[in-house]
């Protein structure tokens, strides 16, 4: 599809999107959202470059395979479940670090939830974008 | 505890991860092959753990039940788990020669090891909405596999394939959200312990029926089976052994799971259903082979015909015939995909699965032809091969609930499939091959051979076992059975003594 129209609100719509998917994940901890919503949200980005512009610009802007990517999260979501397990407690039990915790304040907190959750928003990012790209390159 | 239960799931994405980064060399294909042999230990310690404690749960994240999701496994989950494995490894050793280079860095032994931990995953879980998850898992490996390095054939049937799925996958998730509705839980046992106090039991029904449904396009029964047979014969041949052994089980898996666990209460409604399901299934698969004249679509028909003896063992749901269903899964998952290793070899050796095109194996492939007797004719029902006891012990289930028509249905279908398995013998291993081609086994490279032959008599093996020691297999079924009809200590298990 060539639509200049397209192509310049890509330009904006592009970003914007990734920029709400990040929002959307880090949301997700304690409120609707989450890595998956928020992987769907962030792919549709790239999908919509992908239509503006075509696959090769898209896959330019990326810069990495989209597979990479996918496979990248599922190691993170993996290791963050495992990680529990060096605790000696059960599977993807949470563990939770404070930054700067004082006696009445938690500070920042770091858990392995959240990098379970960015696991799952790489998966999904990824595979979408790899069945989409493929699907366009083949029609 | 802990571990034991969720070795088995988390090892399969270990192994597709470390077979991704190394999917440049030679090295991918061996994690994977080593990754799926750790596997099959795990599962077998998964076993014995079963078969000495019944029933064992544990609770992920330290959520305690019914708010966390809750792996389970009672004897039907570990045997699945285990027969999982045994596939993963000869399939894995199978596509050491099957699957090229091409395929491989385009990640096949990723995807191929995510499928295992979908189908892990569902045996395993406790949780309604994480089995779904796990088939959601399942259903985009396995469209990744089917369309891999795709030709148009691929992405024709893999459409079909997902499109049908994924109507399965929205009334599995309304269902879900229906049961939520009602019981304010997720937990499996939970909601069977829960859904007899529901007022609106018209709905629970609804809500069954729906749950057929979904699980049926999944086990691809009759009248929603087109897709299997429209997408199996398009991938490579590892592919279709492995979906064909493990994918459309994994529905007959949930089925069995909730019609035993969950949806029991209007059992004169809902398993009769099923047992019509089941005779109709039977039927039209063992005619839609025999229409067929390529060796991977023949056998796809019959994955069809043969979840309808599954199926049937449900609807029956006496003690005898869940025993049959569970067996029957067994010896089925073992023989369907070492039948579509072979159509793979005969494939390599004599140009084509069409039967039109190919003949002469049994003269000059007579190893191949030994190794393809075996579970053709267990498939077909001779005794004394696995076959024969899993179409005997059903069959002797339904006489004695006194099901004759479904009794003489079974035994129809069953003459029938000899028929189709015949007809392939006589076609590719007997009459001449028609361009006078002599495809020898040595054709291949010694190492060729030995990849693709050694899984084929693994499982060949295992069915010969199978057959000639029934005994063991049949009295573990009874008691997988016993579990199933009786999910009292399931329940209790899994939300640790509130029963």
């Amino acid at each position: 599809m060539n639509s200049i129209i397209l192509r310049v609100g890509t330009q904006y719509l592009c970003g914007l999107l990734v920029l709400f998917s990040l929002y959307m994940l880090i949301r997700g901890h304690n409120e609707p959202g989450g890595g998956f919503i928020g992987g769907l949200i962030g792919s549709t980005g790239f999908v919509l470059f992908a239509l503006a512009c075509g696959t090769a610009d898209a896959r330019n802007a990326l810069k990495v395979m989209p597979q990479n990517i996918a496979m990248a999260g599922l190691g993170i979501a993996l290791l963050a479940g495992i990680f529990a397990a060096f605790f000696g407690d059960a599977l993807f039990t949470g563990q939770w670090l404070f930054i700067n915790e004082t006696a009445d304040s938690k500070g920042i907190p770091i858990s392995t939830v959240l990098f379970f959750d960015i696991g799952v928003y790489l998966v999904v990012f990824g595979s979408i974008l790899s069945i989409v790209f493929a699907m366009e390159e083949e029609i | 505890m802990t571990w034991t239960l969720a070795t088995p799931l988390v090892l399969p994405f270990l192994t597709a991860v470390l077979a991704f980064l190394a999917r440049y060399g030679a090295a991918g294909r061996w994690f994977s092959v080593a990754g799926n042999a750790v596997l099959l230990a795990a599962s077998i310690l998964l076993m014995v753990r079963v078969l000495d404690q019944g029933v064992i749960a544990a609770q992920m994240g330290g959520w305690s039940a019914p708010f966390g999701i809750t792996l389970v496994a009672d004897y039907l989950s570990a045997v699945m788990v285990v027969i999982t494995a045994i596939t993963a490894l000869a399939v894995s050793v199978y596509a050491l020669t099957d699957i090229d280079a091409r395929k491989e860095r385009l990640g096949y032994h990723a995807l191929f090891n995510i499928l295992i931990g979908g189908v892990v995953g569902a045996f395993l879980t406790g949780d309604l909405f994480n089995l779904y998850v796990w088939f959601e898992v399942m259903l985009i490996s396995s469209f990744g596999l089917l369309i891999l390095g795709g030709n148009k054939d691929q992405i024709d049937g893999g459409i079909k394939y997902v499109t049908l799925n994924l109507i399965s996958t929205i009334l599995f998730l309304s269902g879900i959200g229906l049961l939520y509705g009602m019981t304010g839980t997720l937990n499996m046992a939970d909601i069977a312990r829960t859904l007899d106090t529901v007022e609106n039991q018209g709905l629970v029904t609804v809500v069954a029926m729906m749950f057929m449904v979904a699980f049926g396009v999944k086990a691809a029964v009759f009248p929603l089976f087109f897709w299997l047979p429209a997408a199996y014969h398009t991938p490579a041949f590892s592919v279709s052994a492995v979906f064909a052994g493990l994918l459309t089980k994994v529905g007959v898996y949930a089925l069995i799971r909730m019609f035993t666990l969950v949806f029991d209460g209007d059992v004169a409604f809902t398993h009769q259903i099923l047992l019509w399901v089941a005779g109709l299934t039977m039927v039209t698969g063992v005619l839609g082979a025999a229409a067929q004249n390529d060796m991977r679509k023949i056998l796809s028909f019959h994955i069809v015909s043969q979840i309808g003896y599954m199926i049937m063992g449900l609807a029956l749901l006496t003690p005898l015939a869940v025993a049959g269903a569970v067996f029957y899964l067994v010896h089925h998952i073992v023989v369907k995909a070492n039948l579509f290793l072979i159509a793979g070899v005969a494939e390599r050796t004599a140009g084509s699965t069409n039967l039109d095109r190919i003949g002469g194996l049994y003269k000059s492939a007579p190893l191949l032809a030994i190794l393809f007797f075996i579970p053709a004719f267990s498939l077909a029902g001779f005794p004394p091969l696995s076959g024969f006891w899993a179409k005997y012990v059903l069959v002797a289930a339904a006489i004695e609930d006194q099901g004759w028509i479904i009794a003489a249905v079974a035994l129809l279908v069953g003459l029938l499939t000899i028929f189709s398995m015949t007809k392939i013998w006589a076609e590719a291993f007997w009459k001449p091959h028609p361009e006078g081609a002599d495809p020898a086994l040595s054709q291949l490279t010694p190492q060729a051979r030995r990849h693709l032959l050694i899984p084929i008599a693994g499982l060949a093996a295992m069915t010969l076992v199978i057959g000639f020691s029934p005994d063991p297999f049949v009295t573990f079924a009874k008691d997988a059975a016993a579990q199933l009809l009786d999910p009292t200590a399931y329940i209790t298990t899994v939300l640790g003594g509130k029963a």
